[in-house]
């Protein structure tokens, strides 16, 4: 018995996002380590250079956006494949505050290095006693 | 054992059953849910035309220095490292999903290649090894003498 050919497609709820560019987005590898003052993230983005990439944070969610522009060589056939470009993108949720001015971020070697520095905490005013 | 899963269950013991739980199993395993890393790095592509083989490996966060591209006759070897982070005393680590340490892997290419002329590159984390075929392997038009 053949299966009933699907003419239309139920959406999931909430409607998930989709691109307008019909190609593969892949979630990037990732190592997150705490420092006393900072959080830093490292993702896996070969293809991405520091001009393809978008941080943005909105409220607590990061998001990582990378684009890769495919290698494409004519005339050539492909022999044998592992892996297939495509864009870049993972969100996370921030647990502590974030010094939203001094985010830095850099990429090497297609490895997005993001330093998320801690927002400080209130600081002890000490006062002084002169002498008299 | 077998007998235990009588009194669990509360069924009569079936060797099928016991069998397709096996399967699971095993299909689990061979899936790779328990493997959270690729069990090749790096990932390549090749592609090849009649006069060169292009290779592309994604290597993000390898110093391209520490890349090793070796080739004899038709067999590419890669080989190199990707050093891990190293956290200082009070650093916590909360995610590590990113493998690292040494890799070698080995390709046979359709011919023999010129290892003279292997050029290699490395880009925003790509690396593209271009290997032109060795003159003496390419194919070659043979004319036919008539004789009068």
């Amino acid at each position: 018995m053949a299966e009933k050919e699907i003419q239309k497609r139920e959406a999931s709820s909430p409607v998930e996002t989709e691109r307008t560019k019909s190609m593969k987005v892949f979630i990037p590898r990732v190592d997150i380590h705490e420092t006393r003052d900072a959080i830093v993230l490292l993702a896996d983005m070969p293809g991405v250079d520091e001009k393809s990439v978008d941080i943005t944070l909105e409220k607590n969610v990061l998001t990582l956006t990378g684009r890769v522009q495919p290698a494409a060589y004519e005339g050539y056939r492909a022999a044998y494949a592992e892996y297939e470009a495509g864009d870049y993108e993972r969100a996370f949720t921030l647990s502590d505050e974030i010094d939203r001015d001094r985010i830095e971020a850099s990429v090497k070697n297609g490895v997005l290095k993001l330093t998320l520095p801690k927002a400080e905490p209130v600081k002890l005013r000490k006062i002084s006693v002169k002498s008299a | 054992m077998f007998w235990p899963e009588f009194g669990r269950y509360g069924r009569v013991w079936s060797p099928w059953r016991e069998m397709e739980r096996l399967q699971q199993d095993v299909n689990r395993l061979l899936s790779g849910e328990s493997a959270p890393y690729a069990a090749t790095f790096p990932a390549v592509n090749i592609w090849v035309s009649d006069q060169d083989v292009i290779v592309t490996a994604e290597v993000p966060g390898v110093d391209p220095a520490s890349l090793d591209i070796t080739v004899a006759e038709n067999v590419l070897r890669l080989s190199g490292s990707r050093k891990p982070e190293e956290l200082k005393p009070d650093e916590v680590s909360h995610r590590r999903e990113r493998a690292s340490g040494e890799f070698t892997r080995s390709f046979r290419l359709p011919y023999a290649v010129d290892s003279g002329k292997v050029d290699a590159s490395c880009d925003k984390g790509v690396l593209t090894v271009r290997l032109p075929r060795a003159e003496a392997d390419k194919p070659r038009k043979i004319a036919i003498k008539t004789q009068k």
